[in-house]
C-alpha cells in the first residue's frame, strides 16, 4: 500500500466520523496552544526585565551607601539607609581604577519646578555631564550638562520631555529661565522621550550638576555613583577596585554595598527562564491528557470499525497494514492539533500582546518545537495500542463483528 | 487447485472442545464449480474460512496451488489471499463512507496499484456489471442486489483464482439471487474456481459438483455433467 493511498485513507475514515474527530483535534490544539501562550507570557515577562536592565546601561557597576549583609538585592540597598555618606571625592576617587571607563555621581531630591505662574513637584537628578552616556540616555534638544569641574555649580538644567511639555508646550525651552525651589535655572536642553524603564521615568525628570543639586537640597552626599566599566570582562575588576577604594578612603570601613548589574540581571533571567519551563511544562500535561483522549477514541473507533478491519485483512491487508492505518490516523489529527494549536498561540499570543503593550511576548522557539513535537509523539505513542489491537483482531471473528 | 489432507478444526469453547470439522480429505481442481450444502452448524462456514486462509486448520494440511499454505506467517497468508483469493459474504460487508467504484478499489489500493491502472480497472468492471450509474453512490443508496454485485466486483478486481461466496444469495430476494448467482458462474469462463455456500438446493443443485456435509465431515461428494 503506498503512502499517499494510507493517508488518504485514513483522512476518509477520520472525516467518515467528523464529531469525533473535531473533538479530537480540538483537545490537541488546546494543548499545543496553551503551551504557546503560556510560555509566551513567561519569555515575554523574562526578556521585559532583562530589557529593563539593559536600558540602565551597559556594564554598569553601581555603589551605594549602607552594608546589606546579604549579597544581592536586599531591602535596605532599595530602600537607601543613611550609614556613612559618599562624597564627590570619594566618587572621583574610583576613576583611579582601570577598569573604570566613566562614572556618573548621582544625588536625587524633589523640588518645585516653575515658570511663571505653572508649578511642578519634580524629582531632581544632580550629576555630571557623563550621566548621559552612563545610563543611556539621549538629548533631543540643546545640550546635556556640561563637562568641568565636579565640584562646580551652574545654574543650568536639561528637562525630561514631559516637562518641558508641560510648561513650555509647543514653545522654545532652550534658553528659557525656570525656577527650582529658590533658584533660577536656565534650560540648556531638552531630554528625549525614553518612557519608562526600571521605574524611573526619564521624561518627568530635571537633571542639574550635581554640585548645584547639594547646594539646593543643603546636602553633601551621593544616593549612588553609577559606574561604567571599561568593558564586560572588567565588570568584576571595576566592582573591587570601587570596593578597594571605599575601603580605604572610609577608614577601612565597609560602609557600601557595590553590585553589578549583570549579577542582577543573570539571577532575573535564571528564576524567569525557569519559570518559563516550568509553566510550559505544566501545559504540556494537557497534551498528554490530550494524548490519553486520542487513545480512548481510537480504541472505540476500533471497537466500531472490527467489521471494516475484519473486512480489510480478507482483502489481504497484512498485520502491518492494519497497524499503520491507524498511526496514519493518530499522525493526522495530531499535526493538523498542532497546526491549530499553533495558531490558536499565537493568536492568543498577539491579543496579549495588544493588551500589554510593554510586554514582549512571543513564544521561544524551543516551546513552539516541543508543543508540536510532544503532540506528535503523544498522539503516536498512544495509538500504538489500538493500532496493535486493531491489527491482531482474528478475522473470522471480526467479520461476524465480534 | 486446492487440498485439504486431513485437515480438522476445533474450538474452545468455556472447557468444551467443540469439533467444526473432522478429518477432511478434499480436491479441488482449477475451474471447478462446486456448492457446499448442509444443515446449519455443519461446518460449511468453517471449511470456506479455512480455504480462504481467514481460520488456521487445528490439524491437516492445506496446499494451494501445490505449495504448502498451512504454515506461512501472517504476512504471507495476507499476500496469498490478495493475489489469489476473493470472498463474496452473505452480508456485502462493503465500507460505508466509500463510493461503489471506491469499494471496488479497496483490494487494488491494498495490494499498491497504480491510481491509473485502479481507475480504468474499476471503470471497466463497473461497465461489466452495470454499476456505471452507481459508481458514485455510497451502499446505502443501492439496494441488496446491486451491493452484492458491487462487492463481486471487488472481489474478482484482483483476477483471482479462487472464488469463495458464503450463502451470497442468502439476503436477496429469489429474482435477485439468481441474477448474483448468474454473475458468479460467468467467471467460470475465466477459469476462475468457485465454490458457494448455499442452504439452497436449488442453487447448489446448479453446481457441477456438490459437497454435502454433516456434523464437520463430508456425507457426499457428487459431480453431476449436466
Ligand atoms: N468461533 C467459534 N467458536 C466456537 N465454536 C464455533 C466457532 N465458529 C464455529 N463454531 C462451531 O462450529 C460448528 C460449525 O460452524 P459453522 O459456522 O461452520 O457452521 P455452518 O455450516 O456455516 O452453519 P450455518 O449454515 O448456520 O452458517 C458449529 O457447531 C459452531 O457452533
Ligand atoms: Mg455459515
Amino acid at each position: 500500500m503506498k503512502l499517499t493511498d494510507t493517508l488518504q485513507f485514513a483522512s476518509g475514515s477520520l472525516r467518515g466520523s467528523p464529531t469525533r474527530t473535531l473533538l479530537m483535534i480540538l483537545a490537541m490544539s488546546i494543548g499545543v496552544a496553551s503551551v504557546v501562550v503560556l510560555t509566551a507570557l513567561g519569555e515575554g515577562a523574562r526578556r521585559y526585565v532583562v530589557d529593563q536592565f539593559s536600558s540602565l546601561g551597559t556594564n554598569l557597576v553601581i555603589v551605594l551607601p549602607g552594608r546589606t549583609e546579604t549579597a544581592g538585592l536586599g531591602p535596605g540597598m532599595l530602600v537607601g539607609q543613611i550609614p556613612k555618606e559618599i562624597t564627590l571625592d570619594d566618587a572621583q576617587a574610583i576613576m583611579g581604577s582601570r577598569a573604570v571607563k566613566r562614572i556618573a555621581p548621582l544625588t536625587v531630591g524633589s523640588a518645585t519646578l516653575s515658570r511663571d505662574a505653572l508649578n511642578r513637584d519634580v524629582v531632581v537628578l544632580g550629576s555630571t555631564s557623563d550621566l548621559l552616556e552612563v545610563r543611556h540616555m539621549s538629548i533631543g534638544v540643546g545640550k546635556f550638562l556640561p563637562a568641568g569641574d565636579i565640584h562646580e555649580s551652574a545654574s543650568v538644567c536639561v528637562l525630561g520631555n514631559q516637562m518641558k511639555q508641560e510648561l513650555f508646550g509647543n514653545e522654545q525651552a532652550v534658553g528659557q529661565w525656570v525656577r527650582l525651589g529658590d533658584r533660577r535655572f536656565r534650560v540648556i536642553g531638552v531630554l528625549s522621550s525614553q518612557g519608562e524603564s526600571m521605574g524611573m521615568r526619564t521624561d518627568e525628570l530635571v537633571i542639574i550638576p550635581v554640585a548645584s543639586a547639594h547646594q539646593l537640597f543643603n546636602t553633601s552626599g551621593l544616593f549612588r555613583v553609577l559606574i561604567e566599566a571599561k568593558n564586560r570582562d572588567s565588570i568584576e575588576q571595576a566592582k573591587s577596585d570601587a570596593e578597594a577604594i571605599m575601603f580605604q578612603r572610609h577608614a577601612g570601613e565597609k560602609d557600601v554595598t557595590v553590585i553589578t548589574q549583570d549579577a542582577v540581571l543573570a539571577t532575573f533571567d535564571r528564576i524567569l527562564t525557569a519559570l518559563t519551563m516550568a509553566v510550559g511544562g505544566i501545559a504540556a500535561i494537557s497534551l498528554a491528557v490530550a494524548g490519553v483522549l486520542i487513545m480512548n477514541v481510537m480504541l472505540i473507533a476500533v471497537a466500531q470499525r472490527v467489521k471494516e478491519i475484519g473486512l480489510l485483512k480478507a482483502l489481504g491487508a497484512p498485520p502491518k497494514q492494519i497497524r499503520s492505518l491507524f498511526f496514519a490516523e493518530a499522525a493526522l489529527l495530531s499535526s493538523i492539533g498542532s497546526v491549530a494549536g499553533l495558531v490558536l498561540g499565537y493568536i492568543g499570543s498577539t491579543i496579549i500582546g495588544q493588551v500589554y503593550p510593554s510586554l514582549p511576548v512571543s513564544p521561544p522557539w524551543w516551546a513552539v518545537i516541543a508543543a508540536c513535537g510532544t503532540a506528535l509523539g503523544t498522539g503516536i505513542l498512544f495509538s500504538v495500542w489500538p493500532a496493535r489491537r486493531a491489527a491482531r483482531l482474528d478475522p473470522v471473528a471480526a467479520l461476524a463483528g465480534r | 487447485m486446492i487440498e485439504l489432507q486431513n485437515v480438522s478444526r476445533s474450538f474452545t469453547v468455556g472447557d468444551q472442545q467443540v469439533s467444526a470439522l473432522r478429518d477432511i480429505n478434499l480436491r479441488m481442481d482449477a475451474g471447478e464449480y462446486i456448492s457446499i450444502m448442509g444443515p446449519s452448524g455443519s461446518g460449511k462456514s468453517t471449511m470456506l474460512n479455512l480455504l480462504g486462509l481467514l481460520d488456521r486448520p487445528s490439524s491437516g494440511t492445506y496446499l494451494l496451488d501445490g505449495g504448502n499454505v498451512t504454515d506461512l506467517t501472517d504476512e504471507q497468508q495476507a499476500q496469498v489471499r490478495r493475489e489469489k483469493i476473493g470472498f463474496v459474504f452473505q452480508s456485502f460487508h462493503l465500507v460505508p463512507r466509500l463510493t461503489a467504484a471506491q469499494n471496488v478499489e479497496l483490494p487494488m489500493i491494498l495490494a499498491g496499484i497504480a491510481p491509473e491502472e485502479r481507475k480504468q480497472r474499476v471503470e471497466v468492471l463497473m461497465q461489466n456489471y452495470g454499476l456505471s450509474a452507481r459508481a458514485d453512490h455510497r451502499p446505502d443508496q443501492l439496494s441488496g442486489g446491486q451491493r452484492q454485485r458491487v462487492a463481486i466486483a471487488r472481489a474478482t478486481v484482483m483476477k483471482p483464482t479462487v472464488l469463495l461466496a458464503d450463502e451470497p444469495t442468502g439476503n436477496l430476494d429469489r429474482a435477485t439471487g439468481w441474477e448474483v448467482l448468474k454473475l458468479l458462474e460467468g467467471l467460470l469462463e475465466q477459469g476462475i474456481t468457485l465454490v458457494v455456500v448455499t442452504h439452497d438446493t436449488e442453487i447448489g443443485a446448479r453446481a457441477h459438483r456438490q459437497i454435502h456435509m454433516l456434523d464437520g465431515a463430508i456425507r457426499s461428494d457428487e459431480r453431476h455433467t449436466t
